[in-house]
């Protein structure tokens, strides 16, 4: 096993970093506060390509590995979780389904406008009932006498919804008997576009976290689309979905270690530079052992992110190594960014100090695309099968 | 090739630049630096004068020391262009063979020098702060005591952003040039009535590729400030009390020719906008100078401030942090204290140019 | 239009600057970064290909490391990239650098050669017109804009700085510009674009490679300046604070240090 980077990948790094503290940092704090979409950072990434890093270039994208994705979502959640989402949404659950298990026209279609970044992406599988539990999914596809379908219900919680132009939702459209003779839903993937007529926005939420990206209800009344839109065959929707969520799970756990240590970096920094009892945090041996283990951590959630990366560059199913990154980093992240207030002392529990913002962002991602509970029950069921 | 007959070369020379028929501030500068390098050479003082219509400034140029004025004065050196401007430098240079040769390092003489120094085959130490005549190397090496040049010109200029200071000599090639940052050296004592030899020369000029054409010149373009990239930060605090007491911080900057700029509590009281604010959640600056007026000194504002070079704070309060950083501190009211200084600084200034 | 722009790696001065415990500078721990008057000069070289179409070569002159900042420019956009890089070249002043450099671009085909105004080691802004004095060719440097490139009368019109005005210039190409930084914001390299930099060849040269050049001016023994003697400043202590002094003293002061640095 071979644990460094090459010269390739530790520019790429470099880029990412540079980018990401030039231009993501200045606006953290304030969109954060306002919670305004940063469509100005989304326009710069476009331009330097981070939208399309690992859409081949036959589809106009930068033909990355998914490491490199990973490494571009690491160091722009280190400065604000929220940019990293963006990306994360468009790319893992948008793009990459579509450059999976879409037709060679789908793909021709829309993955030079998403690679990019002229259009934006989202995903569309959570319902009010449906969340860890897919077979609560209620909106419903329905073909229609000339072969189109007819979609209704709606989607809760979706990351770039109202922003994004290109969105892959999940319908029922049937229901089979599973193995034990219980009747089960059975789903399919469809691309919709905003502007669809019957495809509108409900609620926007207010987060606890994350609060620059734009999360939104999507509502289909009667939106008709003709079976081009399908993504795959007709019912094979959750598999799809799951397929997805595996990739997705690797960029959110990306998203979940540049919060970690971002938060590290932001702590190490204040340690020695604040005075307590007439010394610094950093010659207090508890601050010194805190520190020893976030960046242990850090250090381990890392390995397992790149290890899952490199699980998706290079074998068809990687929901383990997804789901055990996914899992490590979120709680990593939970328990550093709160150390990191903790170190801070009043002062991290002010907004005006990143730490603050980071610990809220961090909350998320033991939530979204699947719960650390759900991670477990992957793992676990993989182990158990 | 190291250039043959090196003891040919004799007198200090200067590049007395002009702009607009006006001596630059700088020329008078090297003509009085050039005359202690002279006299520690036992030669003379020569200035350069090149431009059109300009024969008038070398009176200007004997009465602040220069011993000789060398004029070329021809229509086409209307408006500084790099091209005839060298000819006529390097002409001069091949003519009269000085030993030394200072230019100024402004926008003007860092474009000249380079060429010149190229097209004459010697080196050029550019914005120099220090010159000196001395041995070179600075200690005989034991064994070749007779080797050691004596009475080279031993240039010394700050370099990694002024993190580094080397002295540098051109032991082996004729003239010893250097670019010299302008306001580092002082002018002499102006005689009026002091006369200059003065030499009228002219190599020649004729147009070819190199000649560039002037299609318009635009005076005075003065930018928006940026506090990043302001050699002097004239920096207030919560200290001052209200967004109109910054006027005598105003009056400071203009004064010293610096630019205000403020801390977090200044932006969040709303006295000064937020692209004025230095500090973490600011901007991180580097000036030369950074005045700390009425600054408690937060952590948060020293991480965007402690690089600078000289840091000056003026605070009621002595236990303020910031005189933790400052290389200077001064306990006091700094309402008393800053108007004062600002009319101290006039008064040094117009000292100054009238000298 | 085939361009030739010049870069240096430099260590990063600006990030901050790493001393030893000693007070002297630690090189070695500094981000090596592309000089950042270079890096304007190749953004205005990348507009003029997206502009006119043009050829852009990058050539540098430096260590075997010094291939990082070429890469970098090729992820940019830049086509082709030079290292010259021999232990004859090494301890150059800014003649023997140019010497060098010049030879390198006489095996080049160019009608614009860009560099930076100065390095952020360096600060001395002499390499670029030494180059052109070398090559016979017209300059300008302190360039703030390209205003228009005419490819019939083959010229160049650019706005050159000056300390309080700037002229409109036109100058016959080939010819050398020197660009500050505002010429140009530097785009970011994109990800695909370091890849395919990382799959490409960098032409590497030496000193044979150079074009009339003699051995005499290259390296340390052909450079005309050499180091009496060179010390890195030793970062300040603590300062001190004046406590019982009256205002017109405290002025006195400042003022008193203000001028010993020539502040005033």
């Amino acid at each position: 096993m071979d644990f460094t980077l090459d010269k390739k990948h530790l520019m790429a790094r470099q880029l990412f970093k540079d980018f990401a503290e030039k231009e993501v940092k200045p606006l953290a704090q304030e969109i954060d506060e306002t919670e305004r979409f940063p469509r100005e950072t989304v326009e710069k990434m476009a331009k330097a390509g981070f939208m399309g890093i690992s859409i081949p270039k036959e589809y106009g994208g930068q033909g990355c590995d998914p490491l490199t994705y990973v490494m571009c979502i690491e160091e722009l959640a280190k400065q604000c979780g929220t940019t990293a989402v963006i990306v994360s949404a468009h790319s893992s659950l948008c793009a990459d389904p579509i450059l999976t298990f879409g037709t060679e026209e789908q793909k021709q279609k829309y993955l030079p406008d998403l690679a990019a970044g002229r259009k934006l992406g989202a995903f569309g599988l959570t319902e009010p009932g449906a969340g860890t539990d897919a077979q609560g999914v209620q909106t419903k596809a329905v073909k229609d006498e000339d072969g189109n379908w007819v979609i209704n219900g709606s989607k809760i919680f979706i990351t770039n919804g109202k922003e994004a132009d290109v969105y892959v939702i999940f319908a029922q459209t049937g229901t089979k008997l599973d193995k034990k003779g219980r009747t089960q839903k059975t789903f399919t993937a469809f691309i919709l576009e905003k502007g669809m007529p019957g495809f509108t926005f409900g609620t926007k939420e207010n987060k606890m976290g994350i609060r620059a990206s734009a999360t939104y209800e999507l509502v289909f009344n009667d939106v008709k689309v003709s079976d081009a839109q399908r993504l795959g065959a007709e019912g094979k929707g959750f598999p799809i979905a799951m397929h997805t969520l595996d990739g997705g799970r690797i960029g959110i756990a990306a998203q979940a270690l540049g919060l970690a240590e971002g938060a590290l970096d932001r702590t190490v920094a204040y340690v020695k530079e604040r005075k307590q009892f007439g010394r610094a945090l950093a010659q207090f041996q508890n601050t010194q052992f805190q520190l020893a283990d976030m960046a242990t951590k850090c250090q381990a959630a890392q390995y397992l992110v790149y290890a899952a990366a490199n699980a998706k560059a290079t074998k068809d199913r990687y929901s383990v190594e997804a789901a055990m990154a996914k899992l490590c980093a979120a709680e990593v992240a939970m328990e550093v960014t709160t150390k990191a207030v903790q170190l801070h002392g009043g002062y991290g529990y002010m907004k005006e100090y990143d730490v603050e913002r980071m610990m809220r962002d961090a909350k998320i991602t033991e939530i979204y695309e699947g719960t650390s509970e759900v991670q477990r029950m992957v793992i676990s069921g993989a182990m158990l099968k | 090739m190291a250039t043959a007959n090196k003891e040919q070369y004799k007198g200090v020379f200067i590049f007395a630049q002009q702009v607009d028929g006006e001596l630059s501030g700088i020329a008078l500068e090297l003509v009085g630096k050039g005359k202690e390098l002279a006299a520690d050479l036992d030669t003379q003082v020569t200035a350069v004068l090149i431009g059109s219509g300009i024969r008038g400034l070398a009176d200007e140029l004997g009465e602040y020391g220069a011993d000789r004025v060398i004029v070329v004065d021809d229509p086409e050196l209307k408006d500084y262009r790099t091209e005839p401007y060298a000819h006529a430098l390097a002409s001069v240079i091949n003519e009269y063979k000085p030993d030394v040769m200072l230019v100024g390092a402004t926008a003007i003489g860092r474009d000249l020098g380079p060429c010149v120094a190229a097209r004459v085959h010697t080196g050029l130490t550019a914005d120099c702060t220090s010159l000196a005549i001395g041995d070179f190397p600075l200690n005989p090496i034991p064994g070749q005591e007779d080797k050691q040049l004596h009475k080279q010109l031993l240039m010394t200029r700050p370099a990694f952003g002024g993190n580094t200071i080397a002295t540098i000599a051109c032991p082996d090639f004729r003239p010893q040039m250097a670019t010299v940052r302008p306001g580092v050296m002082q002018k002499g004592e102006r005689v009026p009535g002091r006369k200059a030899e003065v030499i009228d020369y002219n190599p020649g000029f004729t147009p070819d590729n190199r000649y560039t054409e002037i299609l318009e010149i635009v005076k005075n373009t003065k930018k928006v400030a940026d506090i990043m990239d302001a050699k002097i930060l004239v920096s207030g605090g919560r200290g001052l009390g209200s967004a109109e007491n910054f006027a005598i911080l105003d009056d400071l900057a203009a004064a010293i020719g610096g630019t205000v700029s403020c801390s977090r509590a200044v932006v969040d009281a709303g006295w000064k906008p937020k692209d004025l604010q230095v500090g973490q959640t600011g901007k991180t600056v580097r000036p030369q100078v950074y005045f700390a007026i009425g600054i408690s000194g937060a952590i948060q504002h020293l991480a965007g401030m402690e690089e600078s070079d000289m840091i000056i704070a003026i605070n009621k309060d002595e236990s303020a942090p910031i005189f933790t950083v400052a290389d200077y501190g001064v306990v006091g009211d700094l309402f008393k204290i800053v108007p004062k200084l600002t009319e101290k600084i006039k008064e040094v200034k117009a000292a100054a140019a009238q000298n | 239009m085939k361009i030739v722009v010049c870069v240096k790696q430099v260590p990063d001065t600006k990030g901050g600057v790493v001393f030893n415990p000693d007070g002297t500078l630690n090189r070695a721990a500094m981000l090596a970064i592309m000089n950042p008057d270079d890096k304007a000069g190749l953004e205005a070289a990348l507009e003029l290909k997206d502009k006119y179409g043009a050829e852009v070569t990058v050539l540098t002159m430096g260590l075997p490391k010094a291939d990082e900042v070429l890469r970098e420019a090729m992820a940019m956009g830049a086509d082709h990239g030079v290292l010259v890089t021999d232990r004859v070249l090494g301890g150059a002043d800014t003649w023997a650098t140019s010497q060098t450099i010049a030879g390198a671009i006489r095996n080049l085909d160019y009608d614009l050669i860009i560099t930076g105004r100065q390095a952020i080691d360096g600060d001395t802004a002499q390499v670029g017109p030494e180059v052109a004095e070398h090559l016979h060719l017209p300059m300008v440097t302190y360039v703030q804009k390209i205003v228009d490139y005419d490819e019939a009368a083959k010229t160049i019109t650019v706005e050159r700085q000056f300390d309080d005005r700037y002229m409109v210039v036109k100058a016959n190409l080939p010819c050398v510009l020197t660009a500050l930084g505002e010429l140009a914001e530097p785009r970011y390299m994109t990800p695909g674009g370091i890849f395919d930099a990382y799959d490409k060849e960098v032409t590497v040269w030496g000193r044979k490679d150079l074009k009339d050049v003699l051995d005499s001016d290259l390296g340390k023994v052909g450079s005309p300046t050499q180091i009496a003697k060179a010390s890195d400043k030793v970062r300040k202590g603590a300062g001190e604070v004046k406590k019982d002094l009256s205002p017109a003293e405290a002025v006195d002061y400042i003022v008193e240090k203000l001028q010993a640095k020539h502040i005033i």
